[in-house]
């Protein structure tokens, strides 16, 4: 699905990914774990393409295609998906707008035609209902007054109307208290299938919980350092990454 | 729903160029380029009006003669040669058409290529049980259709142009015009009433609720003809009348000065919601040609409860000049005021509008949302003022600008006189950079840069949007992605 070699990320001429190898087979679930400043969030960006952020050298190949030549829309529309840490507010647009814009714009990149406002309405509210989003929701506007865990919420009704093959979900269970955690973890969950690939990128373990990964890495300092199964996850929560390096 | 996605499938056909860059061919009779007392009364007499009229047009003639063009607005651009103006220009045929078929087909196609909605097109083709959506069809300077004229007079309203209503309704027309708008009232006004070319007359009588939304195309075609509309609207004593105004012009390299004059006036009870989707030719990228408009609007409430509604998207022009105002006289009367502007390119906008609170309990809002890009400046204006005697005055104000390239400049410049210590006066203004963090988030959801763009403008532009009828709610919003085409980068 996704094979990342040797990446090296610059932002403000600043190196933050110092050369990062990363190997994710369709079906698997891998985290990402690693203090603040490591450069998790550093690749969940560069692998979506943002702006800012340069890579300097090193490869993304995304289902055989060179990631890097596309522009970030473009991903999106062969189906990555990237959940934000902070997800961004705009004013006037309602969650159905936009998600009805997101749609049909992936859905016009692989040559489709839209989506009937009837198909796409039962499509949301379901996919809101499963995801514990009460329908008012939809009609606000994009994230506009939501608490932290409505709009990591929101991201994963997002994701689930989105479908898409590679999510990258950064610090999605930041901010979560326990109930919102656990939906959330269904979102993700439900999204796991052996045709999907999913990267969460995380401080703690406490999500780990309810999302099982296959593959646990631990950046530090724009590399990662070790790999390994779930039970690394349970070792740095317990001794801390000290120990790692 | 449906207005977004009829808005990107436009956006989508329209990439680039300014899609109302044509002329049609039609033969054009004018008056000899200049302005004079001569030309003055070629109109009038061109125009077969009572002698009335033309000494009206001559007394602002000479008025016009001795004023000073005004230069406080924060624009920039090249002194207009008042003497190279054609000031009339009328489609050659003169007779009136009896019938849609009479219409020179050139109009038609004309009207075609401007992609006017189908519910109008339909009604201009007298298609039956088309929508009930009346047109007066400007087309350069004189009204060449008028439709549902008939079944509109069965409810006692009058709509037709105004060199017809001077003919056969001259006691309203001495009655109201010039009554809101003065002859002297400004240099561009002045200017206008000695040569308005012809323009809409419309009267709503007591107790009437129009029947359908009224709606007027304007096209500039001539080359160098200055165009000057006239407005008229009266909506009597209870009555209710939505009004549409919008125009596009054809692509041409010289400057094109258009000054129109707009009065309303509403008495006890009445309300006028008076709608504009403006998009005259803005100029080239380099700048280089685009309408000059310089408008005069003004309403006044001269009832009680009177209620006067003016919104506007303002996407074209390379020169805007407009304050659509609000004179409340009458008590408790309302004054609303909501406006996009969008200026791209070299593209100078100054425009908002004055609210003039002379009745007691009279209330005002104002919602401004300029959106500047390229090299452009965006000004908002405006006056609230508070006379002594207007007790218990509202007015809430807000002045949103949006900033898209790096290079342009938005400016607020309210001004605030109140002279009545009851009156609450709320003033909020926020100027902000499209943010970077919002175009990702919409680009990592799958839209390109420049649907990701349209999408937060029409999100930014929202509270003004809704004010406007639903069919020119679909065009504006196509329009605002139109007039930022080419922003990005």
């Amino acid at each position: 699905m996704l094979n990342i070699k040797d990446l090296h990320v610059q932002v403000d001429g600043t190196e933050i990914l110092k050369g990062v190898n990363l190997h994710i087979k369709a079906g698997e679930v891998h985290a990402i774990m690693g203090l603040n400043g490591a450069g998790k969030s550093t690749l969940a960006n560069a692998i979506a393409g943002r702006d800012a952020y340069d890579v300097t050298s090193g490869s993304i190949t995304y289902l055989g295609k060179d990631l890097l030549e596309l522009a970030p829309h473009e991903r999106v529309g062969e189906g990555v998906f990237l959940g934000f840490q902070y997800p961004v507010e705009i004013p006037g647009v309602s969650n159905l707008n936009f998600l009805r814009t997101a749609l049909n714009s992936i859905r016009r990149y692989n040559g489709g035609d839209d989506m009937s406002a009837a198909e796409f309405m039962k499509l949301v509210r379901a996919k809101a209902a499963e995801l514990g989003m009460e329908a008012d929701m939809l009609k606000r506007f994009v994230n506009v007054g939501f608490s932290g865990g409505e709009k990591k919420r929101n991201e994963m009704v997002q994701m689930a109307v989105l479908n898409p093959k590679l999510a990258i979900l950064d610090e999605t269970d930041s901010g979560l208290d326990i109930d919102a955690l656990k939906t959330v973890s269904e979102g993700i969950n439900a999204q796991r299938r052996d045709d999907t690939s999913i990267v969460l990128i995380t401080h703690y373990q406490r999500l780990l919980n309810y999302v099982q990964p296959d593959v646990v890495h631990v950046m530090i300092d724009g590399r990662i350092v070790k790999s390994g199964g779930k039970e690394l996850a349970a070792e740095l929560e317990e001794n801390g990454y000290a120990d790692v390096a | 729903m449906v207005a977004t996605e009829e808005t990107k499938q436009q956006v989508d056909e329209m990439a680039g160029e300014y899609k109302y860059g044509f002329s049609t061919d039609v033969e054009m009779e004018m008056a000899p380029k200049g302005l004079s007392e001569d030309i003055v009364r070629f109109i009038s007499a061109r125009k077969e009006e009572p002698e009335w009229m033309l000494d009206w047009r001559l007394k602002a003639y000479r008025a016009w003669r001795k004023m000073e063009e005004p230069d406080w607005a924060k624009l920039d651009y090249q002194k207009i040669d008042y003497d190279d103006i054609y000031y009339y220009a009328a489609p050659k045929n003169q007779d009136k058409p009896k019938s849609l078929d009479e219409i020179d087909p050139e109009i038609l196609r004309m009207y075609e290529k401007l992609g006017i909605p189908l519910r109008e097109q339909e009604v201009l083709a007298g298609v039956e049980g088309a929508a009930r959506v009346a047109v007066d069809a400007v087309f350069d300077s004189v009204s060449v259709a008028t439709t549902f004229r008939e079944e509109l007079l069965k409810a006692g309203v009058i709509f037709m142009s105004i060199s017809e209503a001077v003919k056969e309704y001259p006691d309203l027309i001495k009655k109201y015009l010039g009554t809101v708008v003065p002859q002297r009232d400004n240099f561009f006004a002045a200017l206008n009433c000695a040569v308005f070319s012809d323009g809409t007359f419309v009267y709503i009588p007591k107790g009437v609720k129009c029947p359908m939304e009224l709606s007027t195309y304007f096209r500039i075609n001539a080359e160098n003809t200055g165009q000057f509309e006239r407005t008229l609207i009266i909506a009597d004593e209870g009555s209710y009348v939505s009004y549409l105004e919008g125009c596009t012009a054809p692509m041409r390299d010289e400057n094109q000065l258009h000054a129109a004059v707009v009065e309303l006036i509403i008495l006890d009870d009445a309300e006028i919601k008076y709608s504009t989707v403006q998009n005259w030719y803005p100029g080239d990228k380099d700048g280089k040609g685009g309408i000059f408009n310089f408008v005069t609007k003004r309403a006044i409430c001269k009832g009680k409860n009177a209620k006067v509604s003016w919104t506007q998207v303002e996407t074209g022009s390379a020169i805007t000049w407009k304050y659509p105002s609000c004179i409340l006289e009458g008590d408790g009367s309302v004054g609303e005021f909501y406006s996009v502007a969008v200026t791209n390119n070299y593209q100078q906008a100054d425009t908002g509008t004055k609210m003039i609170h002379i009745g007691k309990n009279t209330s005002s809002v104002i919602i401004s949302k300029g959106i500047s890009s390229g090299k452009s400046h965006n000004t908002y204006r405006g006056l609230v003022k508070v006379l002594s005697g207007a007790d218990n005055v509202k007015n809430f104000t807000q002045c949103d600008s949006l900033l898209i390239s790096s290079e342009c400049g938005a400016h607020t410049v309210p001004y605030i006189e109140v002279k009545n210590p009851s009156a609450q006066i709320a003033h909020e203004a926020t100027t902000s950079k499209i943010s970077e963090a919002q175009l990702f988030y919409c680009q990592s959801r799958g839209l390109d840069e420049e649907e990701a763009i349209a999408l937060i403008v029409n999100g930014f532009t929202k509270e003004v949007m809704k004010h406007l009828p639903m069919e020119f709610a679909v065009e504006a919003q196509k329009l605002l992605s139109i007039s930022l085409e080419g922003s990005v980068g």
